[in-house]
């Protein structure tokens, strides 16, 4: 199913240089310009938020209140969640597709390159409205990434006006994000690219999309209902006005859940492109992979309300979710089972996007344990806002999305630069990584099982040495990120050369252009067998 | 304790940790002092094992093949890659363990939201910072609060042994009694946890949650606020006493005693003159416990989160000296300031006003006596 046509790549073919200069990135409708802008502006995010996460862990290092006051600590984890899963994550993901979408679908650019552009260049717009807001007069916001309703209403300071104009605008650039990728997905594919032969990758993120376009005018809502009872009157979140405070978590959460996913199906993309090329054998079961992902992603709806067990639901509501929440267990545990069964009797080599992808699927996985413990309501009323969920989601999101979206970068490095990056310094930044990511967040199971809840800046003292543990942890996990940076450097200046194929057992359309790749991707479509 | 043996060897995987710390570093949830705790825990125990039970079966089989099928061993990649019969496989098995775990989840869930034929109930409500109690069957209730001191906090003093879980009048239940617990919040959502009961439960304003405990040993059970309430949400921890039906019968009935003089005294107090200095220092005792929190014990406040109290013009001009006791009587809508009116007896008030209106520069020299403020009550019921 192949509607492009030749006579769409003439008109592409009179500017194949970019244009030098600043200009090339402001007026780029290149995806490879744009991409590289993403994972660029996704970077620096992990950085800045990354650097508020080392405040909350010197704040937390020992009992008492040291260096910030509890106003300002609010602030920093509440931002910090903000700009890791709008600024860090999110653009990652896009920057990927952008990147690698085309290419491997044999098209020679994204399908909507003008939006494309559009919904790069408002993000630093929007961030920079959500990190001034830190310099206002009573500071930024303080009430959590999850905002509830009355305390970022009635209870905050009028920082919240940039909070939701801020978030109204990253959800413009994912929403335009994910209908240029649709459109491409749909329209673009090379002749021959059936839709059960799509790369993982290439389906992983088209269901993320969907999900995208469903759930971000869900955000876009609850925020502007935040604005207007703060500000216009309304009561939509306050009893005395008829309204209710936990309505606010319902919308919230369906929104909330659903972004959990679309933070990690498209890393279960990049996982199954990774483990078949160092297994040197194809993916196992790739169509029920299809159908676990999309299984995936219908549960995303029915399951919100998990985060919500102690709001005081009707014992049956209670109940239907958390049947709903054990059963997405079964969809994950397929894809785990699929990634071994493709590493079984495999020849397998152990290169740095193979060991990430291994760290993700063994820590990804305790994630996914300490989320079916999260899904049993009654012990979920122990664990609920307590230190075991951080651990929880900062394993699923760590060393889940991160760690895969940095096995993403190792992959598809020597493909986007056309060299080799730097092995030893690549192998150190793994390995520091690993012992520092776990002595990080492991401990946060026992505080959190021993009664330490989230949130707090300052703590009782039988938490004080797992604290510190996990204080030492952070700044290790965060210096060794220094070495990504620098490893990402080298590998742009230069190094040993790429060749096409880069990795012996990579199979796909993006390894059949040169390394680099040409600046319009398969200006001919490719035939796909 | 197998279990916390258990645990204790899993921390030993991680380098050199356990050398580190002492043994009396808590590892695992409680195990709590109610039936429901205790089957809560052993939810909590089943399903860790049976995680770590598939995971030595994956990882295993992982590591396994990680060993065993690498190319360095000269290996030849095999090349199957679809079997409809293990994909029906491993969808079935997990769903037969979770059919096996919903079910006694299911059972504990349902006997945890049953707050039938309770013999006490105790109205909760959260503010920001702290917890009133009130018991429906009899005329009790007061405030609680952090009794942990500011210098430990600040590092000025070192810190106790009950740091930051310690309350100036903790919650009296009786045991062997069904206790059921009604939360609910005068501000934004509170959550009133007790980990030894098993009891997490939002306090939502506006509304009513339910919640139970039966707890069969006296003993002090100590939690915390679980839901992020603002600036002190780390600062409003939950004290439970349970007593003897016997113990409680006296202690309620003293409370009862007590409060009921302490109303009738009211109007005496409403009569007595204090003096400046006494005003000043019962003034400055109640400002820290009440009003420190967001004023700032300098009077200061937070820039554009809580207004400053030293030379606002409310408190230092003569004319705003009936503004100032209307506001701390009834707060005021729309922010967090509180109505203080119901929390605070009548020369607590006016000493308070009296302290905010002389301290810190504040030099108005107004003394605001308790019949000022039951004047300013009763303006208000007419």
């Amino acid at each position: 199913m192949s509607i492009v046509t030749s006579g769409h790549h003439a008109d592409e073919h009179h500017h194949s240089a970019p244009p030098a200069g600043f200009k090339r990135w402001l007026y780029t409708t290149n995806h490879k310009d744009i991409g590289t802008m993403y994972l660029l502006f996704a970077l620096a995010m992990f950085f800045i938020g990354g650097a508020m996460a080392m405040v909350i862990r010197a704040e937390l290092f020992q009992p008492g209140l040291q260096l910030v006051d509890p106003n300002f600590f609010n602030q920093m984890t509440t931002v910090h969640g903000l700009i890791m899963v709008f600024g860090a994550v999110m653009p990652a993901f896009t920057g990927l597709a952008n990147w690698l979408i085309p290419m491997m679908i044999g098209a020679p650019d994204m399908a909507l390159p003008r939006m494309n552009n559009w919904s790069f260049w408002i993000l630093p717009f929007a961030f920079s409205i959500l990190l001034m807001s830190l310099f206002m007069e009573g500071g930024g916001p303080a009430f959590g990434w999850t905002f509830y309703a009355p305390l970022s209403t009635t209870y905050s300071n009028d920082s919240t006006a940039l909070f939701v104009f801020s978030v109204h605008i990253m959800g413009i650039s994912s929403i335009m994000g994910a209908i240029n990728v649709i459109v491409t997905i749909f329209n673009m594919r090379a002749p021959g690219m059936k839709w059960m032969k799509m790369p993982l990758f290439v389906w992983t993120w088209l269901i993320t999309a969907f999900l995208l376009i469903a759930v971000m005018p869900v955000l876009a809502g609850v925020v502007t209902m935040v604005l207007t009872d703060k500000y216009f009157g309304t009561s939509f979140f306050d009893a005395a006005g008829g309204g209710d405070p936990v309505l606010f978590q319902h919308i919230f959460w369906f929104f909330g859940h659903p972004e959990v996913y679309i933070m990690i199906l498209p890393a279960f993309g990049i996982i199954s492109s990774i483990v078949p090329t160092f297994a040197r054998k194809p993916l196992f079961g790739y169509a029920s992979m299809v159908y676990a992902t999309s299984s995936i992603a219908l549960l995303s709806f029915l399951v919100w309300a998990h985060h919500m067990f102690t709001t005081g639901m009707p014992v049956f509501a209670e109940l239907f979710f958390m049947y709903c929440t054990m059963l997405i267990a079964v969809p994950t545990g397929v894809k785990v089972f699929n990634w071994v069964a493709t590493m079984w009797r495999g020849a397998m080599t152990f290169e740095i996007p193979m060991m990430f992808a291994i760290a993700f699927i063994v820590l990804f996985t305790i994630g996914g344990f300490s989320g079916l413990m999260l899904a049993i309501t009654p012990a979920d009323f122990q664990y609920h806002d307590t230190y075991f969920v951080v651990a929880h989601f900062h394993y699923v999101l760590v060393t889940g999305a991160v760690f895969s979206i940095i096995a993403a970068a190792y992959y598809w490095l020597p493909k986007w630069t056309g060299y080799m990056y730097n092995e030893t310094l690549a192998r150190w930044h793994f390995w520091c990584s690993l012992i520092s990511v776990n002595v990080l967040f492991f401990p946060m199971h026992f505080v959190g099982l021993a009664g330490m809840p989230r949130r707090i800046p300052d703590y009782a003292l039988q938490f004080a040495d797992f604290n510190a543990l996990i204080s030492i942890g952070g700044f290790a996990f965060g210096l060794s990120q220094l070495l990504f940076l620098l490893v990402v450097y080298k590998c742009v200046q230069g190094g040993e050369k790429a060749s096409a194929q880069v990795w012996e057992g990579a199979e796909g359309l993006e390894w059949q252009l040169s390394s680099p790749p040409p600046y319009h991707s398969f200006t001919t479509p490719p035939e796909v067998k | 304790m197998t279990d916390t043996m258990f645990y204790r060897g899993l921390l030993l995987t991680l380098p050199g940790v356990g050398q580190v710390f002492g043994a009396e570093m808590p590892l695992n949830m409680t195990q709590g002092v109610t039936e429901i705790s205790q089957q809560v825990y052993d939810l909590h125990m089943t399903i860790f094992y049976i995680c770590c039970v598939i995971g030595l079966v994956v990882f295993g089989a992982m590591f396994w093949s990680i060993i065993h099928h690498r190319k360095a061993k000269g290996v030849q990649p095999a090349q199957f890659h679809e079997s409809t019969r293990v994909e029906l496989l491993w969808t079935a098995i997990p769903v037969v363990i979770l059919i096996g775990m919903a079910i006694p989840a299911t059972k504990t869930l349902l006997a945890m939201e049953d707050t039938t034929k309770a013999d006490v109930t105790i109205l909760i409500t959260g503010s920001q910072w702290k917890w009133h109690y009130k018991y429906l069957e009899y005329p009790v209730e007061f405030y609680s609060l952090l009794a942990t001191p500011a210098k430990q906090i600040s590092n000025k003093l070192p810190k106790t042994e009950n740091y930051l879980l310690e309350v100036d009048r903790p919650l009296v239940i009786p045991t062997g009694k069904k206790v059921r617990f009604l939360t609910t919040s005068d501000d934004v959502i509170h959550s009133w946890w007790v980990p030894a009961f098993a009891v997490k439960k939002d306090a939502n304003p506006g509304f009513i949650n339910e919640s139970w405990a039966k707890v069969e040993q006296p003993g002090i059970y100590r939690g915390q606020c679980a839901e992020l309430c603002g600036k002190d949400h780390g600062f409003m921890p939950v004290v439970v006493v349970a007593k003897t039906p016997e113990q409680f019968d006296s202690w309620i009935a003293e409370q009862a005693e007590q409060q009921a003089k302490a109303k009738a005294a009211e109007q005496a107090i409403a009569a007595l003159q204090m003096s400046m200095d006494e005003a000043m220092s019962l003034g400055q005792q109640v400002y820290q416990g009440y009003c420190a929190a967001c004023h700032q014990p300098s009077g200061e406040g937070l820039k554009g989160v809580f207004p400053a109290l030293k030379g606002s013009k409310m408190s230092i001009e003569p004319a705003g000296r009936q503004a100032h006791i209307d506001i701390v009587l009834n707060g005021k809508a729309g922010t967090a300031m509180q109505a203080f009116g119901k929390q605070l007896g009548l020369k607590e008030l006016a000493a308070v006003i009296t302290y905010e209106r002389n301290a810190w520069g504040n030099s108005t020299g107004d003394l605001v006596q308790a019949a000022d403020i039951q004047a300013a009550k009763n303006g208000q019921k007419e």
